[in-house]
């Protein structure tokens, strides 16, 4: 019988099987960051145990960098330990860190696809859920523990269960102004917060194989939010035309050799997933939350769903919940949200791409009265990019605010934080109470729909903006 | 590792769905290098609250946690399990945990256990009709018992035995060290290499 492309990576990776065991898998990538390592590293050496596998191994720092005078020490001073201790470790243990400041800083899951490490058929993890980033690229990418990040350090490889394989078909086209973003949360809401839980699932069909690179990973990183701890797409020739010639792709001969490879990680026709989802594509919109859980959505167009309505009683708790948390009443028109804050950026959506599209909006109009929009870059590379294309001058003349790489406002880490009581159209992945900061509340949203958001105030997609005609883009 | 094998304590019924673990211990509590001094930041939000369950009297010292489904979804954050534990608690029953939570929960003893929404539902009824009423989850019988209420569970055999027995798993993988050179002597020389260009 055939495989999937899940457990052809699997099985690539085996390093011993035995009977009532989980297996021993070996780990190509290990990404770091300041939150998740410092009780690893001290494990190591506590044991008298070394990083087995520096050459696997980078780290970077993210989810407690200000985004804002960067280059004045760091305020916090619980902020400034951990980043602290993050280079401390890096520098006993010997492992490559890209420090607040360096060229290849930014979120751990926007620098390694952007340097070219990760690459189809690989496993990669990182202490971090939203490692399911990487399956973009058919690799095998999922978050792990701090234990775990301890065992990867010492061992470079993880014992795992192999996890079962859902096919999700995406059938037809996106209409227009339909993107990944509201695919991914369209499909969180179809399946549930629990549905994909012990299920790699595998995005395909027609509609995915037409997303690019950037869109593929939006997708892929929300697969947690649905309760899997990895998703993956396979490998084509847009991820070989993304991966050529990237700092960490292989060259030359090992570059055939490589593509040779990836071609091979398909689906087999015989293959047989344990589940399989089918969305049509053209029945999309773009998509919001209106919850506490990325599964609590709804198109744009509806409205706040009754708690009444739900069969399941812990649903309709978690709903009743939701609504009082969020200060929503059911029945109010999703349109009518009023927010405070526009947060642009996260592993979710602060690429190039991202930054392009919310640009192209924001181009020639303003950020409304009484909103604040921050638009944060998912890497320093991502920033320069943005800068070389004038997208920065175009988010400030809107009345946005241009900061430095980093998770920011994605959560309530580092300075960019929402006040009690306040609401976000945020292009993140997590709507949690209190994610963004204490008592905030969180709408998540594609790049698109925050600017359109920003410009008018309240959410909003950019199809309700096509009538201001007092509009003079610079045209980027 | 501490050993798990059968533990006896009052519980906490937390009728709610969906607890992640950014409601566990919040994003701010992250920032500390240590594995303890957690406790304070457990469901930190939610304690704000003195009706939430975990502050009333009759619920102190308490060790067993009886969550709704889908405990411990979002964040990788392990310090979710370090907070649960730093509190007291030494197990957690559920119908349905998230699979990160729950291998960082294995890998740290504290015992997960997976039990039909019905029987959680009878826990839930139990511990609150009698907060004093004593819940045993019982490891080597695998079955949680209430008063008069019994119910088996599962736990797959690897990790029970090493629950039971308190292993270490760094240390059980470096058996293996002579599988793991192996692979590694035949790992293709495409893959990719951290050493910076
Ligand atoms: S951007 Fe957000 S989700 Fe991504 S790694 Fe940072 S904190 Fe986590």
């Amino acid at each position: 019988m055939g495989r999937t492309l899940a457990e052809k990576v699997w099985d690539d990776h085996v390093v011993r099987r035995a009977e009532g065991e989980p297996d021993l898998l070996f780990i190509d990538l290990h990404l770091l960051h300041e939150v998740t390592s410092p009780q690893a590293f001290d494990g190591l050496r506590k044991n008298g145990r070394r990083v087995r596998r520096l050459d696997l191994t980078i780290a970077t720092e993210d989810h407690n960098t200000p985004t804002l005078d960067i280059d004045k020490p760091i305020a916090d001073p619980v902020s400034r330990v951990q980043l602290e201790t993050l280079r401390a470790n890096c520098a006993e243990f010997g492992v490559r860190l890209h420090s607040l400041g360096d060229v290849e800083q930014g979120v751990v899951h926007v620098v390694g696809p952007q340097l070219g490490l990760t690459q189809p058929g690989t496993t990669v993890v990182c202490g971090d859920s939203h490692t399911s980033t990487h399956g973009a690229f058919g690799a095998l990418a999922f978050g792990i523990g701090t234990s775990q990040v301890e065992h990867v350090l010492a061992t470079q490889t993880l014992p795992m269960a192999p996890p079962k394989t859902m096919a999700i078909t995406v059938d037809g086209e996106l209409p227009d102004g339909v993107t990944a973003k509201d695919l991914i949360l369209a499909i969180i809401a179809k399946i549930g917060t629990g549905g994909g839980q012990g299920y790699v699932l595998e995005y395909r069909g027609p509609a995915v194989e037409k997303l690019s690179m950037e869109a593929r990973m939006t997708i892929c990183n929300m697969s947690i939010e649905a309760g899997a701890r990895a998703g993956m797409i396979a490998p084509d020739e847009t991820t070989f035309e993304y991966l050529r010639g990237r700092d960490h792709a292989p060259k030359g001969e090992e570059w055939d050799a490589a593509v040779e490879y990836w071609k091979t990680l398909r689906t087999d026709d015989d293959a047989v997933f344990d589940a399989e989802v089918v969305i049509d594509a053209a029945s999309l919109a773009p998509f919001v939350t209106w919850g506490t859980n990325p599964g609590q959505g709804a198109p744009l167009s509806a409205s706040v769903p009754d708690p009444a309505s739900y069969d399941d009683a812990s649903e309709r708790l978690a709903a009743e919940k939701a609504l009082e948390y969020m200060g929503l009443t059911a029945g109010q028109r999703l349109r009518d949200i009023k927010v405070d804050t526009v947060f642009v950026g996260s592993c979710t959506n602060g690429r190039i791409e991202d930054l392009r599209s919310a640009a192209s909006i924001m181009d020639g109009r303003k950020v409304a009265d009484g909103v604040r929009m921050l638009v944060v870059p998912g890497s320093v590379r991502v920033a320069l990019q943005a800068v070389a294309e004038g997208l920065d001058k175009v988010f400030t003349a809107s009345g946005a605010e241009w900061r430095h790489a980093g998770c920011s406002m994605c959560l309530g880490m580092n300075p960019d934080q929402l006040a009690p009581g306040e609401r976000s159209a945020s292009t993140s992945n997590r709507n949690f109470e209190g994610r963004q900061g204490k008592g905030g509340r969180t709408h998540l949203v594609s790049p698109q729909v925050a600017a359109a958001t920003a410009v008018l105030g309240h959410l909003a997609c950019p199809a309700d903006l096509s009538d201001d005609a007092a509009r003079t883009p610079a045209g980027v | 590792m501490e050993a798990f094998t059968t533990h006896t304590g009052r519980a906490v019924p937390l009728r709610r769905s969906n607890a992640d673990t950014d409601q566990i211990i919040p994003a701010h509590w992250l920032k500390k290098v240590t594995r303890d001094g957690f406790e304070d930041g457990l469901f930190e939000a939610w304690r704000k609250d003195p009706e939430f369950i975990l502050n009333r009297p009759e619920r102190q010292g308490a060790t067993v946690l009886v969550a709704g489904p889908d405990f411990g979804t979002g964040s990788s954050r392990e310090h979710a399990v370090w907070a649960l534990q730093n509190y007291g608690f030494k197990t957690v029953i559920s119908s349905r945990f998230a699979d990160i939570f729950r291998g960082n929960s294995l890998k740290n003893g504290l015992l997960t256990v997976v039990l039909p929404q019905e029987d959680v539902d009878r826990i839930w009824e139990l511990t609150e009709a009698d907060p004093a009423t004593e819940v045993t989850v019982d490891l080597v019988a695998r079955e949680v018992r209430a008063g008069a209420f019994t119910a088996a569970f599962e736990l797959d055999e690897n990790a029970r035995w090493r629950l039971l027995n308190g292993l270490d798993d760094i240390s059980l993988t470096l058996q293996n060290e002579a599988d793991i050179s192996t692979y590694e002597a035949s790992r293709p020389a495409h893959k990719p290499s951290t050493i910076q260009v």
